[in-house]
């Protein structure tokens, strides 16, 4: 009787594994296309279904909440899981239409009315229209949830109004003109209502759909959805059955059945993956793993691409922060150093920036004079041109600061202190390390001892934006959008991320004050060619007034496995899976 | 001295001469940056020229890079320049070629430094930070295995729990952590002495344990005893009676321990907790090693890696003479 207990119950236990094998194997088949459903055609080349595509993130994500999240890896995966009305196409750079067909603009400027697809589901099947729209706005403008697109939607220092017309139209309301308007609808998730609105109502959404969540209990309208997150190994997303778009063929995106994220903690072990053939894409990688991986490609298969210059840019900072911890008494006296507009432009004349180009990006990146980078020619000012490099200059600008030299050649302040500080670097950012050590050299040239102090990046995030305990920082920022608007929080003196002097009330000094002038009147400036001639002043007083000293950008380099299908990748973050939907396995 | 003993300490005396007088011994400064030569190969001597003619003096080829934009060099035989010894510039060096010659016996680092040079520097830095660690800590232990082995009792009993604490401690975790809490703004000297003092200051406990046992059994030798008996005082009978025995013990625990240390350092600097860039260390050096690409294209970055293991073997070689001849000491 017992032996028989026993038999009966090991036979269950393996039914058990066995159904729990077959589900994690399981393929969601694509849902075929019903009647009235209004879809969006993908123009890209079609391809077949089937097949799973891996890739590598540097980190686990935080969330999967498209509210609260901040971090890269969220973004990277979270992105892949919903949808927005208006999406900026990584590659034209321009808007497309997404969940909303179409859009007016009333002649003021301050009106937006969306005419949202008919017959769109969420990933769970259940039908989407107006209602998910104006709760998900009401969701992120929300100032308990602190959501960071919330800045995004405050326009003129007044939310954006929204208001449901009909069960497929909305409008938005602006309290002043917005320039490119319809780009901040791109990566605002539509969130469904359905689900989250009891949470909402309980206060509680800030806490929904963390990692610990049940996949089933969630739901989104981009072109996969969760299917299971082994903390410390991988996450993997399966094929949203409803999803909204449909290629030449007629056939319901997206073609992969599954993606799976794993997690690899440092970049040469992602390069070591992708050459070994574990993953399938690779993006954001230093020139010498690229140059590592570009031998290879012949042999194994897979292909490298070289984007050219991206939004992101390297530079150089002092700081100017009026608000010192107590006992950075060292650090106020150097400021009176920093303050001086020759000084900066003295550390600027004396940097060489093509070697930076050179011996730390291997000639795969652009020297930069400002902020925005030559690939952005839409609004580079054509005018701010970079100096050759000049020890010659450099003294002259120093000498008609007051500054002077020992007869050993160590610069000294007009009080007579030798002129020192320190540079902090990101430890694990073994460029910038590379670039604070050239700069380093670069300095010796002009009498001034620079000390390099390589900091784990929290620790040094931490003394930029909380403590201020810092004297010099070599930092770098990347940009979403070509678009100036998200550049808003480090140009404006009261900006989150106006580094060089954070928490200002009003500006330090009359050319912030004029920067700051400037930006406001551009984000409400409708047309583009006046919005360029005020953004090219900003430019022109970065590049005079040297905040932030800008060194280099570095090109974007990705690459694929040569199977993969409509691999077309952009130098608009995320760099490889924005088109995750129209990839497919040869 | 018995002959293995004397031939490890020759060749460990011409090493350690040799990188302290590495400014001599180097073609070039260790900061000294060539940005127009990112890792390149080591530079290969030639004794024969392009007509075919041998001659005595070595000579380098220039320096060119190839034109395939993959970043590697090529020599460039048309334009030579012949090795010359004991050249004076700003400092005078053992070899150097005339500007705009360059020579690298072993290669580049990424921003076109000379890694001969490095490497010299570099282990200049690591040795004299072992060898100094070393002398710290056994000075403490001696101080603290004396103290406990010849009084005794709850002196002894107090030391060396403190001791057994400081053997527990993972030091690695403990040196990261002073490490983290001390200033940023240090200068490469300061470094230097922070890390000799921190590596000593947390290994004395060793050798105090050892010293201790020799003292403990030492003391009850019958011309100690008779010493005591005659009046003599406790510093006496240290100085004139114990230590003598004890010296044996401190020198083979000297040649074990300067490479550990010298291994401490180099994981603290490899660790980023080091001398800071430019100043040249063995963990430094071996650091670069972290990346993939170093990892897999440029070979000559392991050679600092590899050179520890011919040092650590004279150090260990001559720890054994010394341990065997400590066996036929008379007492």
């Amino acid at each position: 009787m017992c032996a028989l207990k026993l038999k009966v119950r090991s036979i269950l236990g393996l039914g058990v594994i066995a159904l729990q094998l077959a589900c994690a194997w399981a393929i969601v088949p694509p849902q075929p296309v019903r009647p009235g459903e209004e879809l969006a055609l993908s123009t890209a080349q079609s391809g077949k279904y089937g097949g799973r595509l891996a890739i590598a993130l540097r980190s686990e994500p935080k969330t999967f909440n498209p509210v609260t999240l901040v971090d890269g890896s969220s973004r990277e995966i979270t992105g892949r899981l919903n949808a927005d009305l208006i999406h900026i196409n990584r590659a034209t750079q321009n808007t497309e239409p997404a969940l909303a067909k179409s859009w007016k603009v009333s002649k003021d400027g301050l009106r937006y009315t969306l005419q949202l697809r008919r017959g769109v589901r969420f990933s769970d099947g259940a039908p989407f229209d107006a209602d998910d729209v104006v709760f998900s706005f009401a969701v992120y403008l929300d100032e308990k949830l602190h959501s960071p697109q919330r800045d995004l939607l405050v326009v003129g220092d007044k939310p954006i109004a929204v208001t449901k017309v009909d069960a497929y139209t909305v409008a938005f309301q602006l309290a002043q003109p917005y320039a490119a308007a319809e780009r901040i609808f791109d990566n605002i998730a539509i969130l469904p209502r359905h689900l989250l609105l009891k949470t909402y109502e309980q206060g509680k959404i800030g806490e929904a759909w963390s990692i610990s969540a049940i996949a089933s209990e969630m739901a989104g309208l981009g072109p996969f959805r969760l299917k299971e997150y082994l903390p410390g190994q991988r996450a993997t997303i399966e094929r949203n059955p409803y999803y909204w778009k449909i290629d030449k063929e007629k056939k319901r995106l997206p073609y992969l059945d599954e993606i799976t994220f794993l997690f690899v903690p440092s970049e040469d072990a992602q390069v070591i993956r992708f050459q070994s053939g574990e993953t399938d894409l690779i993006s954001r990688m230093s020139a010498d793993n690229y140059a590592v991986l570009e031998r290879d490609q012949q042999a194994r298969a897979f292909h490298m691409n070289d984007l050219g210059p991206g939004l992101e840019y390297n530079f150089l900072f002092f700081n100017l922060n009026s608000v010192l911890p107590k006992g950075a008494g060292s650090v106020a006296a150097k400021q009176d150093w920093f303050r001086k507009v020759e000084f900066r432009r003295a550390i600027s004349a004396a940097i060489d920036r093509d070697s930076i180009t050179k011996l730390v990006y291997r000639g795969r990146a652009t020297s930069l004079v400002t902020h925005v980078n030559p690939a952005n020619k839409l609004w580079l000012n054509p005018n701010v041109r970079l100096a050759p490099r000049s020890a010659d200059k450099a003294r002259e600008m120093l000498r008609t600061a007051g500054f002077s030299w020992k007869q050993d050649g160590t610069l000294v302040s007009a009080s007579g202190a030798p002129v020192e500080f320190s540079i902090l670097t990101s430890s694990s950012n073994a460029q910038r390390s590379q670039i604070a050590t050239i700069i380093q050299d670069d300095l010796k040239q002009i009498g001034i001892k620079a000390q390099v102090v390589p900091l784990e990046f929290r620790s040094l995030l931490d003394r930029v934006f909380q403590t201020h305990e810092y004297e010099a920082a070599v930092l770098g920022l990347g940009g979403g959008d070509v678009d100036p608007n998200p550049q808003m929080n480090v140009w404006l003196s009261t900006g989150s991320n106006h580094l060089w002097n954070l928490g200002e009330n009003k500006p330090a000094t009359p050319w912030e004050a004029e920067i700051d002038g400037l930006m406001k009147q551009q984000l409400s400036t409708l047309k583009v060619p006046a919005r360029k001639r005020l953004y090219d002043r900003v430019q022109q007083l970065v590049a005079d007034n040297l905040p932030i000293i800008c060194l280099a950008s570095p090109n974007i380099l990705v690459g694929a496995k040569n199977k993969v299908g409509n691999f077309n990748p952009s130098i608009l973050d995320p760099y490889v899976l924005w088109n995750a939907d129209e990839l497919f396995l040869q | 001295m018995n002959s293995p003993l004397r031939r490890w300490l020759a060749v460990l005396v011409a090493i350690h001469f040799i990188f302290l007088f590495c400014g001599f011994f180097a073609p070039y400064d260790e900061a000294e940056q060539d940005r127009a030569a990112s890792y390149a190969p080591p530079t290969k001597l030639h004794f024969v020229d392009v007509a075919g003619r041998f001659g005595i003096r070595p000579f380098v080829c220039a320096r060119k890079e190839v034109e395939d934009s993959s970043g590697g060099y090529e020599e460039d035989c048309s334009h030579t320049y012949a090795v010359r010894f004991f050249v004076s510039g700003t400092k005078s060096h053992l070899f150097g070629v005339d500007a705009p010659g360059r020579i690298s016996l072993l290669g580049t680092d990424g921003l076109g430094r000379d890694q001969l040079s490095r490497f010299l520097f570099g282990a200049r830095l690591s040795l004299f930070a072992g060898l100094l660690a070393t002398t710290l800590a056994l000075i403490v232990g001696l101080i603290v295995g004396m103290a406990a082995g010849f009084y005794g009792s709850i002196v002894d009993t107090v030391l060396m729990r403190l001791a057994e604490l400081f053997l527990a401690l993972p030091w690695i975790y403990l040196l990261l952590a002073v490490r983290a809490f001390l200033p940023l703004h240090l200068s490469p000297e300061q470094t230097f002495l922070l890390l000799v003092t921190l590596i000593g200051a947390i290994g004395w406990a060793r050798p105090a344990r050892l010293i201790r046992g020799v003292v403990l059994s030492g003391k009850q030798r019958n011309f100690v005893l008779v010493g005591r008996n005659l009046g003599a005082t406790d510093f006496y009978l240290l100085r004139r009676h114990i230590l003598p025995q004890v010296y044996g013990v401190v020198l083979a625990q000297a040649a074990l321990l300067v490479p550990q240390y010298i291994l401490s350092e180099i994981t603290l600097s490899f660790l980023g907790l080091g001398v800071g860039e430019p100043a040249a260390s063995l963990g430094n050096l071996l650091g670069a090693l972290q990346q993939y690409h170093v990892l897999t294209s440029y070979w000559w970055m392991f050679i600092p890696g590899i050179s520890l293991i011919p040092l650590f073997l004279a150090y260990f070689l001559m720890a054994n003479a010394l341990q065997r001849r400590l066996e036929f000491i008379p007492i």
